[in-house]
């Protein structure tokens, strides 16, 4: 498990406040019965536990003072119902805990639900401009504090109120003079929380800024520690380490100086009260104002009473940061999806595979652009190749002809038609495509290679694993083509990873194909079988490969030279090394 | 544990003072009911308010006393577990960096990385925690029970039976619910898993059209945790109720029994009074020492931990031998080695280098290249077969001396979150003449020159900052800027495009050429010209020679260069 450091900084607050509650109360307004059970269950335990306090008081009346004159019946009278209320209240408590859960993880799953499908719904475009750290990040830790502030804070507060406005009530019911004492402990407590928030936050803030530094530090330094042995550096990571290590313990001092502060004063305001109430509670009962069972149930009153008025700075900040949490995922829930496709869009369905682009022009940016004026065609069964340096934004054109970004100016036609006028879906799935990051996911091998193929019969991807050389190490599992793939399961390779993705896009008996040749990390076997089994994935199609070898290069129809972003230069191989450029040095320079 | 423990000693005076002020602290907190009990059923009724006066004023100067004296015993205790902690996670930060390869793959990084941050952390934790509330709650408890006893010892019965019933709820809820939380973490785990899995292959489902099935997914996983979460949370909803039911029907146990008391003259109502105070102060210990229970048991775990890596023994020890004489630089004789120490990684691997030679070794990833690289630093031992560097086993040469040699990149190298000039000279103290003549050759300075700041380029840690055809640049400069004796490139060059590539072949040949050169690529292109090529497969030598004499003898080497040149090529 990753550390985690509860962030306890500055308090976050939302932008709109009045915005994000009232879109959360929609969710409890989903569920309005439950919510008002839990309203009712709340004010029902809470009025309970109070009387708790006055019938201990009439019953230590009922003992009086004197020896031999304790009146029983009433000492058993008010013990039978206190353990009543109590046994009532506890009873009430617990119902509403577990009301409270189910509602909580009713609306968490729902938000959870909605935030992931909007997230299938979202442009390409959003997942190349987000870290995955920051998406995932929303859908668990900021749901999950939204949680918590609905299960937990909503009824403390609620309780708090109830507690202090009852605990008042009653101890001014006790004595109006003795409620005295809280003029001056209240807003000792109120001037101390105060200043501790101010004072103590910020404290914390570093201490987890530190120590977060601290992490980053180790982590970098000890996954390179192989370097730092081979130039015999471990004296200074060990200084640089030190260093950080003392900024790291010193912020955690610093904080929990003034942190040392909390538990020792919220006692002593509390033992303050404890104190005069002492004094004057004896004074009162001297001049016969007040009884001695009063003065009882007027101490718990009192430990009742600023119980959560010490909580409540606690609990604002978490609310609020509960707020500005709702308010991330309810940003993301507001992204805007992917276009809706053109009114009168076709659907595709038999196409023969001729692709033309016509003076396309295209930016990931609006001021930069990187394809200026791109014209091409690929004739059915043609082969187009693009080559260039790594990094150099090959991937572009792909995310081009399969609609994950639209050009800017330009038209790019499948058999003659404007894919604009097509719908996503049927130009989608009238490609196949192998990238280099083969992606699979945890599930079995079948599902991963039927994945592109509602019902593909068994079959059917055999005969995909068989074309694409696979099949027999499938077969090798323990579990054939039942075998799960996930992180920590079966020892699977780069190279037959390939191969399932090839056997997956084999399945799909599309009419083009997308396909990344880099098949670096496998060994000369496994690579020999991966390009035989792209040979075969290639017949009769409209290929558009990022090429790495040369072969694939000599046999093209078409070869875009890709450099830093831009499409430098077009044509046959033959062209491109009469017309000595950027690709005829590119492909000398291999020989040097 | 008891490790972390010697870490305390030099702190005992200190903390012994400490726990002696927090010992004064809790005792007054204890004094305060007793006082009130007191006020009520001696003072008052004796009638004079300068009495009353004198106790409430006993009453105040104890609170002060118990405010001012937890207050610096807090602040006493956050100065040791400062102390303490600084000095535990320098040493194990000193002790992971001295551990060899082979003990760091034996622990793996992320628990390293763990133990010096979460582990430390916990125990810091604990250090303060203990010293707090670990001293205050049993005073607390042992004391309250103490002095309730002193008012009245068949109350304190009735208040101490209500004690085992709590115990027992809290260990049986803790029990029943902590495995409920292990696996609802895995479940969160599992949908984190499928959020990202769906993250990155995006583009993948859109393309199939398979957003449906994603989310019908995904609908399972959510409920999955749901249903988990509700179970967990049912479980342990019962701890509150049921704690405070019991702690009223003790407090309803004690007016009863005190009434039976006070009718038999045994004892006054204000003790009564008194023993609701101590109730709720002794609960309140219960509690934090069940807490404190849950938090030492987690870091006592922590402690091991660190323990572990402090006390593993030295590895890799100076073996002493004598010098041979030879003619060549690096030798390598029938060298077998094995991680696992089951299936060898390289078997009987032979090759005779001399000075200012350079040696390309290929091969599919996986094969053992980069093992060999680390059996000629010595990151591990061989299991078996010889090592030397200029006729000296390399057993016998001090680590310090024998890494001084080297100028190395190692695959997907670190680059750490510092300027690109100490990124190259790497706290070798190197002249900026040197640094620059390394960065030239490693065709870096093209890039470097054209930021802002130069060399002054502060990198992010990991240089995320960087291309990955920068770092390679970075990281060969670094290399050269020692003018080591040996150089060591393992797959520096992939994310080089062809010409850069070549470039820095020139530049190597050009300025380095003294240099022993060991050169591990993926591409012919890159060892094409050396002096000997090994041809790797399993562990295995495959083929051995210069690029003409494989092309002739190797056909595997044949295969790699001919699907990676093409036929095209005319010698």
């Amino acid at each position: 498990m990753p550390p985690r450091f509860m962030p306890r900084g500055p308090i976050e607050k939302p932008r709109d406040r009045k915005k994000v509650l009232i879109r959360l109360w929609s969710y409890i307004y989903a569920h309005k019965f439950m919510a008002l059970g839990a309203v009712a269950l709340t004010v029902g335990s809470n009025l309970l536990a109070l009387l708790g306090p006055y019938l201990s008081g009439r019953a230590i009346d009922a003992i009086g003072l004197t020896k031999g004159g304790v009146d029983f019946q009433s000492v058993f009278f008010y013990c039978a119902l206190m353990a009543l209320f109590y046994a009532a209240s506890a009873g009430l408590s617990y119902g509403l805990s577990i009301l409270m859960i189910h509602l909580s993880q009713k609306i968490v799953r729902e938000m959870r639900q909605q935030v992931f499908d909007r997230l299938t719904l979202l442009p390409v475009k959003y997942f190349d401009r987000h870290q995955t750290g920051d998406i995932v990040s929303h859908i668990s830790y900021d749901i999950d504090t939204v949680n918590a502030s609905l299960s937990n804070d909503l009824l403390q507060i609620a309780a708090s109120v109830i507690t202090v406005v009852g605990s008042l009530i009653m101890m001014i019911a006790i004595s109006p003079m003795l409620v005295l004492v809280f003029v001056v402990t209240i807003p000792m407590s109120v001037m101390f929380t105060r200043y501790m928030t101010k004072k103590v936050r910020p404290l914390f803030h570093k201490r987890s800024v530190m120590l977060g530094q601290l992490n980053g530090f180790v982590e970098e330094v000890i996954s390179g520690q192989k370097t730092t042995k081979a130039y015999h550096q471990e004296e200074t990571q060990i200084g640089r380490f030190d260093k950080k290590n003392k900024e790291a313990v010193d912020a955690y001092y610093n904080a929990e100086y003034y942190g040392a502060m909390t538990g020792p004063s919220v006692n002593f305001i509390n033992n303050l009260s404890l104190a005069f109430i002492s004094v004057f509670g004896s004074i009162l009962f001297l001049l016969q104002r007040i009884s001695i069972g009063d003065l009882s149930s007027f101490v718990l009153y009192s430990r009742r009473f600023s119980g959560p008025i010490n909580e409540m700075a606690n609990i604002v900040s978490e609310l609020q940061s509960a707020c500005a949490a709702a308010e991330r995922v309810f940003d993301l829930m507001d992204q805007p999806t992917e276009p809706e496709d053109a009114p009168g869009a076709v659907n595709v369905d038999e196409v023969s595979g001729d692709v033309k682009m016509d003076h396309v022009g295209f930016g990931y940016e609006k001021d930069k652009e990187i394809i200026h004026d791109l014209s091409l065609h690929a004739p059915p069964g043609g082969l187009t190749a693009i080559v260039g340096p790594t990094g150099a934004g090959k991937t572009t054109l792909i995310n081009l002809l399969m609609r994950f970004y639209d050009p800017d100016r330009g038209r790019i036609t499948l058999d003659g038609r404007d894919i604009q006028d097509i719908t996503r879906k049927s130009l989608r799935l009238s490609y196949a495509m192998v990238l280099q990051d083969t992606w699979l996911f945890t599930g079995t091998i079948f599902d991963n290679l039927a994945y592109g193929k509602k019902d593909a019969k068994r079959a059917d991807v055999e005969a995909a694993a068989k074309a694409a050389r696979i099949h027999r190490y499938i077969m090798a599992l323990p579990k054939g083509y039942d075998t799960i793939l996930d992180e920590n399961g079966i020892n699977i390779s780069q190279g037959q990873k390939q191969l399932l993705t090839i056997a997956r896009a084999m399945l799909l008996d599309a009419k083009m194909l997308i396909l990344d040749e880099a098949t670096s990390n496998v060994d000369t076997r496994t690579e020999q079988q991966i390009q035989a089994a792209m040979r075969t994935l290639m017949k009769d199609k409209t290929c558009f490969v990022i090429a790495h070898r040369l072969s694939t290069i000599q046999n093209a129809n078409n070869i875009l030279v890709v450099r830093g972003g831009d499409i430098v230069e077009q044509g046959t191989h033959r062209e491109l090394m009469e017309k000595n450029g950027f690709y005829a040095g590119l492909y000398q320079s291999q020989f040097q | 544990m008891r490790m972390i423990f010697r870490y305390l000693k030099p702190f005992v005076p200190r903390m012994s003072l400490g726990l002696t002020i927090k010992f004064i602290g809790s005792v007054m907190d204890l004094l305060l009911p007793w006082i009130l009990s007191y006020m009520i059923d001696e003072v008052a009724p004796m009638g004079d308010m300068g009495l009353v006066a004198i106790w409430g004023g006993a009453m105040i100067g104890a609170a002060v006393m118990a405010w001012l004296t937890n207050i610096l015993a807090n602040r006493m205790a956050a100065w040791v577990a400062q102390h303490t902690t600084e000095k535990i996670r320098h040493d194990l930060f000193e002790k992971i960096s001295r551990l060899s390869c082979g003990q760091v793959d034996s622990y793996s990084i992320p628990s390293l990385e763990a133990r010096l941050t979460t582990d430390t952390y916990n125990v810091h934790q604990m250090l303060g925690m203990m010293q707090r509330i670990g001293i205050r709650a049993p005073i607390l408890l042992v004391g309250g029970v103490l002095i309730t006893l002193t008012l009245d010892p068949v109350l304190t019965l009735v208040l101490v039976c209500t004690l085992p019933f709590i115990g027992v709820l809290v260990y049986s809820v803790s029990k029943k619910g902590v495995p409920m939380y292990t696996e609802l973490q895995q479940s969160v785990d599992g949908m984190v898993r499928t959020v990202r899995e769906t993250i990155s292959g995006i583009r993948v489902i859109k393309a199939l059209s398979k957003v449906d099935y994603e989310r019908e997914r995904f609908a399972g996983v959510n409920e999955g945790v749901s249903h988990k979460e509700t179970r967990a949370g049912t479980t342990m909803a019962l701890t509150n109720p049921l704690m405070n039911l019991f702690l009223n029907l003790g407090l309803t146990a004690v007016i009863i029994v005190g009434a039976f008391r006070v009718n038999a003259g045994l004892t006054q109502p204000g003790k009564i009074i008194a023993f609701l105070s101590y109730f709720t102060i002794i609960l309140n210990a219960m509690m934090a020492m069940t807490r404190i229970f849950v938090s030492f048991s987690r870091s006592s775990a922590s402690g091991d931990r660190i323990a572990a890596v402090l006390s593993a023994p030295t590895d890799l020890e100076v073996e002493p031998a004598e010098r041979e004489d030879s003619p060549y630089h690096i030798e390598f004789d029938k060298v077998t080695f094995s991680y696992n120490k089951t299936d060898p990684n390289v078997e009987d691997i032979s090759f005779r280098l001399r000075r200012g030679e350079t040696l390309g070794i290929i091969g599919a990833t996986g094969c053992g290249k980069s093992t060999l690289i680390n059996l000629l630093m010595r990151l591990y031992d061989t299991d078996s077969g010889r090592i030397a560097i200029g006729g000296r086993p390399i057993k016998s040469i001090p680590e310090e001396e024998l890494h001084r040699m080297f100028g190395v990149v190692f695959q997907n190298d670190a680059l750490f979150a510092d300027t690109i000039r100490e990124n190259i000279d790497f706290g070798r103290g190197l002249p900026d003449g040197e640094i620059e003549k390394a960065a030239k050759c490693a065709q870096a300075m093209e890039f470097i020159s054209a930021l802002p700041e130069g060399f002054g380029h502060m990198l992010t840690s990991k240089g995320t900052n960087l291309s990955g055809g920068q770092k390679q640049r970075v990281l060969v400069a670094r290399a050269l800027a020692g003018t080591p004796d040996i150089l060591v490139l393992d797959d520096s060059s992939s994310a080089l495009d062809y010409k850069t590539d070549a470039a820095l072949r020139k530049g190597l040949r050009e300025e380095y050429s003294g240099v022993t050169t060991v050169i591990i690529a993926q591409r012919v292109s890159s060892i094409l010209h050396a002096d000997h090529i090994l041809v790797l497969d399993e562990g295995r030598e495959l083929g051995y020679g210069t690029h003409e004499e494989l092309m002739e003898s190797c056909e595997v080497y044949r295969e790699i260069a001919t699907s990676q040149m093409g036929e095209g090529r005319k010698d």
